[in-house]
């Protein structure tokens, strides 16, 4: 227990935060794709975050534990002509909320930036700690 | 011989109130540095569905490490009065008592974390922490010119 586990766990936080932030981009990037490698339309991830805490310790810093594909529908768009359409004359799109999706991108942002807050405070703090009977 | 013996205790006896001198803001800056990391965890923590706030109550906890101090300078160990005594030894008086915050807007996922709270109790320890380096700081020079004056 040292002054360092502090970067330790803001610095797995904005680890967690930052990979957030990439499967969020990912989902806006393939917003559209109607066909993956797989043939079927993406799908949107989420990832979910746990604590990280050490054995004995209650407090720690955040890991991803995984990626999980959302189990929302597809959207699906009327385009008889298109060669992705199904019988009844509609295409399946990622369903991907790109609402939700900005919203999520903002909040992983504003996490980051508090977390490079308390890496900063934490430093400057440190140094004046070096500092002390000079 | 015996002039030795008193020099030493003498010495002994000045590093005991130097040490007593600045225990407090010692206990204070440690305690505040530990403070440090619950608030960094809570606000690391602050999108992880089902994470508890956690927090210390500080003046507790300093007054709690303050006596401890005292009671690790006597302790309470059991007197020997037979080579086949076995020693007692003294619990060690347990660590700080996390706590948990009383939420004021419930979550959806069950995290407890107020990101506002969190960040003004971290501001309000950085500026404690850096006055009692301040104050330590003067400390030391008081103590620095004292010894320099001779």
């Amino acid at each position: 227990m040292s002054l360092f586990s502090i970067f330790d766990i803001s610095g797995s936080a904005m680890t967690a935060q930052s990979k957030r932030l990439n499967v969020s981009a990912s989902n806006m990037a393939n917003a559209d794709s109607v066909a993956g490698p797989d043939g079927k339309p993406y799908r949107a991830r989420q990832v979910i975050f746990n604590v990280d805490n050490a054995a004995g310790q209650e407090i720690g810093g955040v890991k991803v534990s995984g990626v999980t594909e959302s189990e929302a529908p597809d959207h699906l768009v009327y385009e008889p002509a298109n060669p992705l359409a199904d019988e009844q004359g509609y295409v399946h799109m990622p369903n991907v909320d790109v609402v939700g999706e900005m919203v999520n991108t903002i909040s992983a942002s504003r996490s980051y930036q508090a977390n490079v807050e308390v890496m900063n405070s934490a430093k400057s703090l440190m140094l004046k700690t070096l500092t002390l009977g000079q | 011989m015996l002039r030795n013996q008193l020099a030493k205790q003498a010495s002994h006896f000045m590093f005991d109130k130097l040490d007593n001198e600045l225990r407090f803001q010692q206990q204070a800056l440690s305690l505040m540095s530990r403070r440090q990391d619950i608030l960094a965890s809570n606000i690391a923590n602050a999108d992880t569905p089902g994470y508890k706030a956690r927090d210390i109550d500080f003046s507790k906890e300093l007054k709690n490490a303050m006596t401890q101090e005292t009671r690790n300078n006597h302790p309470l160990t059991l007197a020997l009065t037979s080579g086949k005594h076995i020693p007692g030894v003294v619990p060690k008086a347990n660590d700080q008592q996390l706590l948990y915050r009383i939420p004021d807007q419930p979550s959806a996922d069950g995290n407890t974390v107020d990101m506002d709270r969190e960040r003004v109790n971290f501001a309000d320890n950085n500026v404690k922490y850096q006055s009692s380096l301040t104050i330590l700081g003067a400390q030391i020079k008081g103590l620095m010119s004292v010894i320099n004056q001779g």
